[in-house]
């Protein structure tokens, strides 16, 4: 024995060793995990010189579990290596037939997938996106070629699909949107006010909290709360529909996918988000002047004429046109990822992520490009 | 039920399988009108994979499906789109729609492809209901309803539009025998009542012994089809082993 002492499951067996012959008792009960032998506890066991074969002795063995299967297992695979024959006669009948099942020799490892180069993975990362961007503007193609005929009723979309995601997605998201915007418009004024006292220029607090409510952040807030909010829902049922083969058992029975699922969530949240968007600037303005009022003492007279004169009409159209265009995208998007997740239950938390979060950076992109493309056009 | 009908399905050559991965190739059968298909094999050989391609919701990557004569693969949109109207179909998970009820699922298909007033459709969806067996939860979501229950719905819903073919992935599987037993004689009676062609996916001995008249043995290691006949007499002649196996349960054959 080695110089550390007996080692821990000495005494659940006893070698003899006669002429190349080696005997092992197996001992006690064999239950749970401290009688797991190591495999080098296993492979020192036949570390005899001139041992040909290896028989069992199980008469005084008592109760056992997979802890014996596997060390049974073990030995047989470490006899075989140094050619030493086994003779299972001495096993308990019921361990042999279990013995039986297993492989005897360790299964091949499974090739360890090899980790793809930082340039591949940018690659594919960025084939994804191109995939992504190309599905999405087949998915705005066919809805716009399925748009006159499902005003006419001529699809298979359903009125109250359409009523139920006007209320969803309109409705239902008053309250979350009202209380995004009359926060961001009371900051607005809180950081305007802070500054314009400063120079005396407090009335300039009405056109800055009405200029960045009407044309920037209220468009923009609207659309990143219902990305979260209806994005990712659309994203998360559509994923889910797909993954109990419920999309599967309308397109057996000749449905059209896109006129069924897709449209009217397009159609509902491109209608609802403009008037989201008024609806949120209106009380997002309310929130800039309260806090106008409260601050700088601006009263109500003098701040709404202010900003009147200040803001025009065209400043109301573009954040009208911004908005339809963002709730269309995040239709699309959260649309588009549902229908290609996978069927199990992470992916449809992973369609819900992705959906938020590619709503979002896109609704951001879209908001730069509106910029860039009025300030060339000197708007 | 009568030979001298067109077969209700020609398929040729066929190969199924995902991107580069052939699951099942080189598959040649006919399923005549009236019958009771079976699909069998061992689980993973691609049943249910074949079961997508024939109808119509995986494209065949060679070969050719012809329904009533007509090559579906080939088909523009709108002509597969009509085909598909002829097939009734049961998923393996019954795959209800999730936001309706029993009746508003068996509805759905008869609100969209046919002009009838909602009376009539309501009373042809009770009608389905009752055939199937389903006296309580009819206004129930799927997911308050048993598996028994559900796999009633779906079969209601699959021949709310009286298709000529049904397409049923493992009917019975995960049914007690009682339940799985009236589904057989559910499945026997639609045939015998409506003329309906069936094509199932199966492993369940007893009914594929019991109902089927005709069927496939696909095998997962040649990646094709080692045996065609009635299972009754795949499992009286069948001299190959994997097959003799399946059919006896593994049991050993003995004598033909």
């Amino acid at each position: 024995m080695t110089a550390k002492g007996l080692p821990k499951h000495a005494q659940r067996w006893t070698l003899s060793c006669d002429s190349g012959h080696a005997l092992l008792a197996l001992t006690g009960d064999w239950l749970g995990a401290d009688a797991v032998v190591g495999p080098d506890e296993v492979a020192a066991l036949l570390d005899h010189p001139g041992v040909t074969s290896l028989a069992f002795d199980s008469r005084t063995l008592g109760r056992w579990d997979s802890s014996l299967l596997l060390f049974l297992s073990e030995l047989r695979r470490s006899a075989a290596a140094r050619q030493v024959t086994v003779d299972d006669n001495g096993y308990p009948a019921t361990a042999r037939n279990l013995l039986s099942l297993l492989p005897s020799e360790n299964p091949a490892a499974a090739p360890v997938a090899q980790r793809p180069s930082l340039a591949s993975r940018i690659g594919r990362w960025c084939l994804d996106r191109g995939s992504g961007f190309e599905a999405e503007t087949a998915l705005f193609g066919a809805l716009i070629l399925r748009f006159a005929p499902a005003l006419r009723g001529r699809t298979q979309m359903r009125w109250i699909d359409l009523l139920a995601d006007m209320q969803n997605g309109g409705i239902r998201a008053l309250p979350v949107v009202a209380l995004v915007n009359i926060l961001v418009g009371g900051i607005i004024a809180f950081l305007g006010a802070v500054q314009l006292k400063k120079f005396g220029a407090d009335i300039y607090v009405a056109d800055l909290v009405g200029i960045a409510i009407v044309r920037e952040l209220g468009p923009v807030m609207t659309a990143v709360v219902m990305c979260g909010r209806t994005g990712g829902a659309y994203a998360a049922q559509i994923a889910t529909m797909n993954g109990s083969e419920e999309i599967d058992a309308l397109r057996a029975i000749g449905v059209r996918v896109n006129d069924y699922l897709v449209m009217p969530r397009a159609i509902a949240l491109t209608g609802m988000m403009p008037l989201l968007y008024l609806y949120g600037s209106a009380v997002g303005i309310i929130g800039g002047f309260a806090v106008a009022l409260l601050t700088l003492q601006v009263g109500p007279t003098v701040f709404f004429d202010e900003m009147r004169a200040n803001l025009s009409t065209g400043e109301v159209v573009f954040g009208i046109l911004k908005s339809v265009v963002f709730g269309l995208y995040i239709a699309i998007v959260s649309c588009r990822i549902g229908l290609a997740a996978g069927r199990s239950s992470a992916d449809v938390g992973r369609a819900a992520t992705s959906a938020t979060v590619t709503g979002i950076v896109g609704v951001i992109f879209l908001d730069a490009a509106f910029a860039l493309a009025a300030h060339a056009l000197d708007f | 039920m009568p030979d001298q009908n067109p077969p209700s399905l020609q398929v040729r050559a066929l190969s199924v399988g995902y991107g580069t991965d052939v699951v099942q190739k080189n598959l040649s059968f006919d399923v005549k009108a009236g019958a009771i298909f079976a699909i069998m094999g061992a689980s993973g050989c691609g049943k249910s994979t074949l079961l997508r391609s024939l109808m119509g919701l995986l494209r065949p990557s060679a070969g050719t499906v012809c329904f009533q004569g007509q090559d579906y693969w080939s088909a523009g949109i709108e002509e597969r789109a009509k085909i598909g109207r002829r097939f009734g179909v049961l998923f393996q998970t019954s795959a209800l729609w999730s936001d309706m009820t029993a009746s508003e699922n068996v509805a759905l298909p008869l609100q969209m492809f046919t002009p009838l007033a909602a009376e009539s459709i309501d009373a042809l969806v009770q009608m389905k209901l009752s055939l199937v067996g389903l006296e309580s939860g009819r206004t129930s979501k799927p997911s308050e309803l048993s598996g028994g229950m559900a796999k009633r719905v779906g079969i209601a819903r699959a021949i709310s539009l009286d298709p000529d073919i049904l397409f049923l992935d493992e009917p019975s599987t995960g049914l007690d025998p009682i339940s799985g037993k009236r589904l057989d004689d559910l499945i026997l009676e639609l045939r015998d009542g409506f003329g309906v062609t069936v094509v199932m996916v199966s492993h369940e001995l007893p009914s594929l012994l019991t109902i089927c008249d005709d069927g496939i043995f696909l095998d997962a290691a040649t990646h094709t089809m080692i045996a065609q006949g009635a299972p009754k007499d795949l499992k009286a002649n069948s001299t190959d082993g994997q097959v003799s196996a399946f059919m006896h349960r593994g049991a050993p054959h003995v004598g033909p």
